[in-house]
């Protein structure tokens, strides 16, 4: 299985810093790994913690957020925001199973598509080395011991048209 | 006289605080036994389950169930009063969110069985034994329901019409439900039963909190002499309230007391517990990864923390990299 497993990261880039230098990677014709979906948003600062967590809960391997140096938020605050989030949540996601490595947070200028092409190669590999997260997946194997009862409950039916009739 | 609406009350995995509430309703108590014949109810009255099991399919107007859901029992009352009821309600904390017990979504079955049969101070068990979920002993068969590997609330195991929350409920809420059920008037399907704004709307607190809050570092109730008019989170003190649907009439808040979150989030947010790191987090003073990481430090468990009532309905529900053993199989 680990032969074929190809690591599906959600990227949130900020639109001023990395998506623009996610975008200088593609004009100046540099290949990474297809492993990210990137989404656009205006500010690392507008990436709420529910959207990571979501992320993982709905399939991805990894979440790379992008964002602005410190210093050069187009405004002015955001991408501190982000940074203060990003330490909480990854304890919060490492508390909860989730290893280090599938979540991950860079600072990205609009001039650094070279740096797009290094991080994302770079998670792609280590999250590889890991394995697959796959949540649905686990979510389903967690509630099948639910379906036990299927039995008991048809029987109860069975027993409640008895004494209906 | 035309028959009085049937109303169900059952229990599943709880501390029986909720049970309380009910009791807590005090003179409107007679109210309620006016207006409707109570059909079960294993706490405080005589039935059993083969009682329900004889009742027809829809035949209890309203079933108010509290708890989260643990064993095989629970799971199985809740699939058969939902069977039999016209409004299954999840009554509380735990059967709305998960509550306290869904913080043991931590841990695995097995964690949770050793310590509690093995390894807890006050338990004395040389053989280790553990209770078997069957056991035939003199041609006798002995049957206990299974412990499952996962604590749910009761939606994640049925279908649930509304929602009262609360660890344990207001008789407010509790009454004013019941006259909604009573007069039919009742909102869409699988709202929840108390207003749908943050706790601070209702705070008395809320004219002090400040526009821009800067953390430097954060406080427990216990450590400090805390300021009985002043916003919580203005006095460092972790309070849910930002994140946390109101209704209980900031009773903690009033009682000079944080909000630990019992209400659950309002109807705009997915992950109470996502949410209030969110807020809490972006109102840190410090912008540098060092000065970050020690006001962090006082918040010293994110989890129990944020997620206090709502782990099982949280985005993850449990900590993903646990397993799930058989829980019907002897040993």
């Amino acid at each position: 299985m680990s032969e074929q497993f190809e690591p599906r990261i959600v990227a949130f880039f900020c639109t001023w810093c990395t998506y623009t230098a996610a975008d200088l990677a593609g004009v100046s014709r540099l290949k990474y790994a297809p492993n990210i979906r990137v989404i656009r948003v205006m500010c690392s600062g507008r990436i709420d913690p529910q959207f990571i967590l979501e992320a993982f809960a709905h399939g991805a391997d990894g979440v790379l957020i992008g964002g602005c140096h410190p210093g050069d938020c187009h405004y002015i605050e955001g991408n501190y925001k982000c940074l203060r989030r990003a330490h909480l949540l990854k304890r919060v996601v490492q508390d909860m199973g989730i290893e280090k490595e599938r979540f991950r947070l860079e600072w990205i200028s609009a001039a650094e598509g070279d740096r797009v092409k290094t991080v994302v190669n770079d998670m792609v590999a280590q999250i590889k080395a890991i394995g697959p997260l796959r949540l649905p997946s686990r979510f389903k194997q967690w509630d099948a011991e639910m379906r036990e009862l299927e039995a008991t409950v048809n029987h109860t039916e069975e027993m409640t048209h008895a004494s209906q009739a | 006289m035309p028959a009085k609406p049937k109303v169900a009350l059952y229990w599943c995995a709880s501390c029986g605080g909720c049970e309380e509430s009910v009791v807590d309703l005090a003179e409107d108590i007679l109210f309620v036994i006016e207006n409707v014949d109570i059909v079960y109810w294993p706490v405080a009255m005589d039935f059993k389950k083969h009682d329900v099991v004889a009742m027809k399919d829809g035949s209890i107007s309203a079933c108010l169930v509290n708890g989260a859901i643990r064993t095989s029992e629970q799971e199985e009352m809740a699939k058969l009063l939902r069977q039999k009821s016209k409004l299954l309600i999840a009554y509380g904390s735990c059967a709305h969110t998960g509550g306290i017990p869904s913080l043991s979504n931590q841990f695995s079955r097995e964690q949770i069985l050793k310590y509690v049969y093995e390894e807890c101070p006050s338990v004395d068990n040389p053989q280790k034994a553990r209770p078997q979920v069957r056991l035939v002993e003199n041609g006798r068969e002995t049957t206990i329901p299974a412990f499952r590997n996962v604590v749910r609330a009761l939606d994640q195991v049925v279908d649930v019409d509304y929602y009262i929350p609360g660890c344990p409920p207001t008789p407010k809420l509790l009454k004013q439900a019941l006259l909604a059920i009573l007069s039919g008037q009742l909102p869409e399907k699988g709202t929840v039963l108390a207003p749908d704004v943050a706790l601070c709307e209702e705070c008395p607190r809320k004219d002090s909190k400040p526009i821009d809050l800067a953390f430097t570092e954060f406080k427990r109730p216990h450590q400090i002499l805390i300021d009985p008019e002043k916003c919580l989170l203005a006095q460092g003190i972790i309070c849910m309230g930002p994140a946390t649907r109101g209704g209980c009439e900031a009773l903690c808040t009033k009682g000079n007391m944080p909000c630990t979150g019992c209400f659950g989030p309002t109807s705009r947010v997915r992950d109470q517990g996502a949410k209030i790191l969110a807020s809490i987090c972006s109102n840190i003073a410090a912008k540098d990864d060092e000065g970050i990481q020690k006001t962090l430090e006082g918040i010293p468990d994110p989890v129990g923390t944020f997620y206090r009532y709502g782990l099982a309905q949280s985005l993850l529900r449990r900590r993903v990299d646990l397993g799930a053993e058989p829980t019907t199989e002897a040993r």
